[in-house]
């Protein structure tokens, strides 16, 4: 028998995800298991799996569309079936996400009867049957009647308050083969803005995603900055003595020294490894940092997981290995949640110095800089050393400033005498 | 059939119980000499005597506690209130004393009274002469609430809460005892405690309606069909406690909306609990959340227009029954 | 007529605890020290009330069947030693909610109770204990009660405050201070109603007679002729407040007047005058049909319950109502009046003991009510 294939839930936080492409054609058998489509969600693209084995017989959402959790996306069944019925939901369901709520007054429904499903035809309505969050609002009977008539609510304009799907719509749309959809035009707004053109493009998943978290974060999240200079020199010395002993897949970057001096300065200062919520301070056992990796369509800090217990070389591979993951977006949702800090570093971009922003429930992130030969005094005389900036962004509902401070101490001294990680 | 007033029937079932049992007395203020405050006594002092008719002293709590002890030892009292307000007074006896005896004896005692009279507002009589109290009586585990809303329902149920071994709260409504209908003839007309009655059927909306707002909702009812063509059924449960909450389930299961009418305060009324056991057992069943009429959280007011805006009426019912048919 | 005390006779009039009662209401002085005025210091005209009609006594107390004097004792004693196991099982938790001792009273139920036919009802507060025990419920049921078990009185479901027995026409432990005093006279209604021939004793502490309830009872029993007796325990304390702290006329026996109801005093730690005092009063209720109110003044030695810290009063008072315990007291007069020997005494006393241990010993073993029994008594 045809069925709808919905949306599935990919990633812990989607709520709808955009169809990057599909693996199979229409008309295409396949085996459970086997990969339909690629789905770009908030923070990867993921591959979308077919549970039982079929045949793909109608794609609704063509690549490059979006589709919210639940949405029908295709029919699957078997070779030959009709599927008219299934289709003529899947376009009401379509077309009720394109057009927008006619702005006029609904007809007068005084004199229907209210069992009566002829008088009380569903285009009057004014509003779509969902809440601000997504949810669709319907009454006990009607979402019971839905259920049991295989009518999908989403197809379904309620013409009670707010929307509220109720029996009397469910009636119209199983007399009427669809409640909406019918005479709808799609609103064209004005874009004449002065005189210039621009484009819309679509804000992808993950433009979404940053937008709202950074929002979160510069609002509730009282930040304040502490910036210090490092001299670099024993560390990139460190580093090359390091390099002339390994084979060149094994080499290790600066920041992968970085990384693990972090973590060392973690497990040291409990209240940076920490996470301000509300009723409590969550102190993590473990520092899991996300690294920031610039990628075409954003940024995401996949997770090294307990650094401070890795080698430089382990650290570097992992580093590597999850860049490249996310790249090709590939990062499993467990390799992009759950950092404890993060770390942002700028500096092959030549950025010398910035601040970064927190991305919460984490309580700090360190912004890092390149590593700039400076003339720098010591000891009465003028010489040359190689000074970064880093700067770290503190939540000051766990970080206060000596706190971050005394972080950011340990983290310099051991950059600055490698030796002192072996302390 | 004969028709009588409500008044008249509750009189015919209290001659015909204290025909029929010896051990039934009627006592209160003015229920012998005088011939009832509200005339629902008339004529018994003459027929049966000082025995059976008991006029008492201003003491609701005192004769509330005879009829407590008397009851223990095996009679079968009828207590008038002349109003339920003053049965506040008596509430310790009804309450901490007959509602309770039977648990507290391990089952020994029994305390088979009715206490009744008339429960609610009436004309204008204000603040402390007005108030509506099943909902304060049904909250306590013990006793059984009793409220009629016609000639025939006031004559079965005050027998058969009579024959009933536990205490009964009979609750009446001076508004109506003036009210005529059909009421079947012969000593045998009981009707159980425990049952509801459909009132008027109906397919569109479910009106749960009790004592005075049944007539009301009955109006509301004929209104309704006639303008917009909705059919309402009214359910009166005649017993609050124990609740016939099927035939209200079953109700609201084919009309899938529910509107509740009733006379007292609207803050943890009967209503309430309806709607919660409405919602426990049928809701899958509702098209739209329930709605209650109820008498405003004020005091009784005693200006009439003020009075009639705190009470349920045939338009506040219509509006609430428009509301959850969505019209 | 409502008729006074026939003891008074005997006595001074200044003496007379209850010689006021007879007379008006003026007589009552302002400044409580009168000898009506119920407070702890008319001990000594007590003691000299006692001394005045001994003799008496002792010739009458020849005359009652030496059975019942020994019933009489027995009773007392397993009274009190009930309610010391009472004590000593609460205090080790066997116990729960409130438990309220009748240690100092016993001469009141035993006394009264014990004039009574089988059949006649009684009614009291919640310090039941021991009225439920003379009036023929099992020490063991009581107590098993006591523990919360399925072999209580009410299996389990009252407590210590709420006692019931119908086989034993016992109408119950009551918890509402006041509120048995109108069921005792709805009690009394239905006996005369129904002709039955019984009275009601219906006990209560004097703070009761504060409520209302106390009020309108006994205008109805008058107004109505109603066969019950009355019995105001006056132990002095409403809980922890002393009568003269919330009283304005102390002298409970004469509030009767006021409805024109015969009234006594009587001396609550003679066994023999409260029952003499009720048989007069039963004799009331069962020929003429109309009821009495008995104040019987006595003295509670335990507090109000078991969780009284009993600050309100010295050591030094209870002392010295303890010189005239009930059981000290009656024991002096049988034994004076050669009725029974000290060997007797001792048989008693194991045979309350044992009666106690016994009790103990079935609340122990008592299973707890079972869980369907939760909902079951709500509704007949």
């Amino acid at each position: 028998m045809a069925e709808k294939f919905l949306m599935p839930k990919l990633s812990p936080t989607m709520e709808e995800g955009q169809i990057s492409r599909w693996v199979i054609n229409e008309g295409d058998d396949f085996s459970a298991g086997d990969t339909l489509a690629e789905v770009d969600t908030d923070k990867a693209t993921m591959e979308m799996t077919a549970l039982t084995g079929g045949t793909l017989l109608k794609v609704i959402k063509p690549a490059g569309s979006t589709a919210a959790l639940g949405e029908t996306i295709a029919i699957t069944g078997k070779k030959g079936e009709d599927i008219t019925a299934l289709l003529a939901e899947a376009s009401s369901n379509g077309s009720e996400k394109k057009a927008p709520a006619e702005p006029k007054e609904p007809a007068p429904v005084a004199a229907a009867a209210v069992a009566s499903t002829a008088e009380v035809s569903a285009p009057v309505a004014t509003s779509t049957s969902k809440a601000g969050n997504g949810r669709v609002i319907v009454s006990p009977i009607a979402a019971r009647m839905a259920a049991d008539n295989g009518v999908d609510l989403r197809a379904v304009i309620g013409s009670g308050p707010n929307g509220r799907i109720i029996k009397r719509d469910i009636e119209a749309a199983l007399a009427g083969g669809g409640s909406s959809g019918s005479g709808r035009v799609a609103f064209t707004p004005s874009t004449v803005v002065g005189a210039s053109a621009y484009n819309d493009e679509p804000t992808s998943q993950m433009r979404r995603v940053i937008a709202s978290r950074l929002a979160e974060s510069i609002g509730p999240v009282p930040t304040f900055y502490l910036t210090t200079e490092i001299e670099m020199d024993n560390a990139l010395d460190l580093r090359r003595a390091i390099n002339a002993s390994v084979p060149d897949e094994q080499k290790i970057s600066v920041n992968d020294i970085i990384v693990k001096v972090a973590a060392l300065s973690l497990v040291k200062h409990p209240y940076v490894n920490a996470s301000y919520q509300g009723d409590k301070i969550r102190f993590y056992e473990q520092p899991d940092i996300g690294i920031a990796v610039a990628i075409d369509e954003g940024l995401i800090t996949p997770v090294v997981r307990g650094a401070n217990l890795k080698g430089f070389v382990e650290i570097g591979a992992e580093i590597r290995d999850l860049a490249a993951k996310a790249r090709s977006k590939k990062l499993l949702p467990e390799e992009y949640t759950g950092a404890t800090f993060s770390i942002s570093n700028l500096g092959m971009f030549g950025i010398k110095e910035f601040t970064a922003i927190i991305n919460p429930p984490e309580a700090g992130i360190l912004a890092v800089g390149n590593a700039v030969p400076t003339a720098v005094v010591r000891e009465g005389a003028v010489v040359v050393r190689n000074i970064m900036n880093v700067t770290m962004s503190c939540d000051h509902r766990v970080i206060d400033g000596a706190t971050g401070a005394k972080f950011l101490q340990t983290f310099k001294q051991m950059l600055e005498q490698p030796a002192m990680m072996l302390v | 059939m004969a028709v009588l007033t409500i008044r008249d029937a509750l009189n015919e079932a209290l001659r015909e119980e204290i025909l029929r049992d010896e051990n039934v007395f009627v006592m209160g203020e003015e229920v012998a000499e005088y011939d009832g405050a509200y005339k629902v006594t008339r004529g018994l002092w003459k027929e049966f005597g000082d025995k059976r008719v008991v006029d008492t002293p201003i003491t609701e709590l005192g004769f509330a506690a005879v009829g407590v002890g008397a009851a223990m030892a095996g009679l079968r009292p009828v207590i008038e209130f002349m109003t339920w307000n003053f049965s506040i007074l008596a509430s310790d006896q009804i309450i901490n004393h007959a509602a309770k005896m039977l648990y507290m004896s391990g089952g020994q005692f029994k305390v088979p009274i009715v206490f009744r009279g008339p429960n609610g507002s009436a004309f204008q009589v204000s603040s402390q002469h007005s108030q509506a109290l099943e909902a304060f009586y049904a909250n306590f585990p013990g006793l059984k609430v009793v409220m009629p809303s016609t000639a025939a329902d006031a004559k079965g149920l005050l027998k058969s809460s009579i024959r009933d071994d536990n205490p009964v709260i009979f609750l009446e409504q001076e508004r109506m005892y003036g009210l005529k209908g059909e009421v079947p003839e012969g000593d045998d007309f009981i009707i159980p405690l425990g049952l509801a009655d459909i009132k008027r059927e109906g397919t569109d909306c479910t009106i749960v309606a009790r004592s005075m707002t049944v007539p009301l909702a009955l109006q509301a009812a004929e209104k309704i069909q006639a303008e917009f063509d909705v059919s309402v059924e009214v359910v009166d449960p005649r017993t609050i406690k124990p609740l016939d909450i099927d035939t209200i389930v079953g109700s609201v299961q084919k009309t899938n909306r529910l509107v509740i009418a009733e006379e007292s305060h609207e803050f943890a009324s009967v209503g309430a609990e309806i709607t919660y056991q409405v919602m426990d057992r049928a809701f899958d069943h509702l098209d739209a959340p329930i709605k209650r009429v109820s008498t405003a959280e004020t005091p009784m007011p005693y200006a009439k227009n003020l009075e009639a805006a705190a009470l349920p009426s045939v338009e506040k019912i219509i509006a609430a029954v428009k509301d959850v048919c969505y019209l | 007529m409502p008729k006074t005390a026939t003891s008074t006779k005997k006595v001074s009039a200044k003496a007379g605890l209850n010689g006021s009662a007879a007379k008006t209401t003026q007589s009552v002085k302002a400044n409580g020290s009168s000898a009506d005025d119920g407070s702890y210091f008319d001990l000594e005209l007590a003691k000299a009330e006692y001394a005045a009609r001994r003799d008496s006594q002792l010739r009458s107390i020849k005359t009652i069947d030496k059975k019942l004097l020994r019933e009489m004792l027995y009773q007392m004693v397993l009274g009190r030693r009930f309610e010391e196991k009472c004590a000593e099982v609460y205090r080790m938790g066997k116990i729960g909610g409130f438990c309220h001792l009748y240690i100092g009273q016993e001469a009141i139920a035993i006394g009264s109770m014990m004039a009574l036919e089988p059949s006649d009802m009684v009614i009291t507060a919640y310090r039941d204990h021991v009225q439920a025990m003379v009036k023929g419920l099992s020490p063991e049921s009581v107590l098993a009660e006591l523990y919360g078990k399925e072999g209580g009185c009410v299996k389990g479901k009252g407590g210590s405050m709420h006692m019931f027995s119908q086989e034993h026409q016992f109408y119950g432990g009551h918890g509402i201070v006041g509120g048995q005093i109108g069921v005792g006279t709805g009690l009394g209604y239905a006996a005369k109603y129904k002709a039955t021939g019984q009275v009601v004793l219906c006990f209560f502490g004097e703070a009761a007679v504060n409520q209302g309830i106390f009020h309108e009872s006994l205008n109805m029993a008058q107004l109505w002729k109603l066969p019950v007796i009355y019995i105001c325990e006056n132990n002095h304390y409403g809980m922890g407040t002393s009568q003269e702290r919330a009283m304005s006329i102390r002298n409970i026996a004469k509030k009767a007047e006021s409805y024109g109801m015969a009234n006594e005093f009587v001396d609550g730690m003679d066994v023999m005058a409260v029952r003499e005092a009720t048989l007069r009063a039963i004799d009331r209720a069962r020929n003429e049909s109309m009821p009495t109110l008995l104040e019987v003044r006595a003295y509670r030695y335990m507090g109000h319950s078991m969780s009284d810290p009993g600050n309100y009063r010295t050591r030094d008072e209870i002392a010295r109502y303890q010189e005239r315990d009930p059981i000290l007291l009656f024991k002096d007069t049988l034994k004076a009046a050669k009725v029974l020997s000290d060997k007797e005494f001792d048989k008693i006393e194991q045979e309350a003991a044992a009666a106690v241990e016994r009790a103990v010993e079935f609340a122990e073993n008592s299973p707890y009510p079972s869980e369907s029994e939760l909902l079951t008594d709500v509704l007949v």
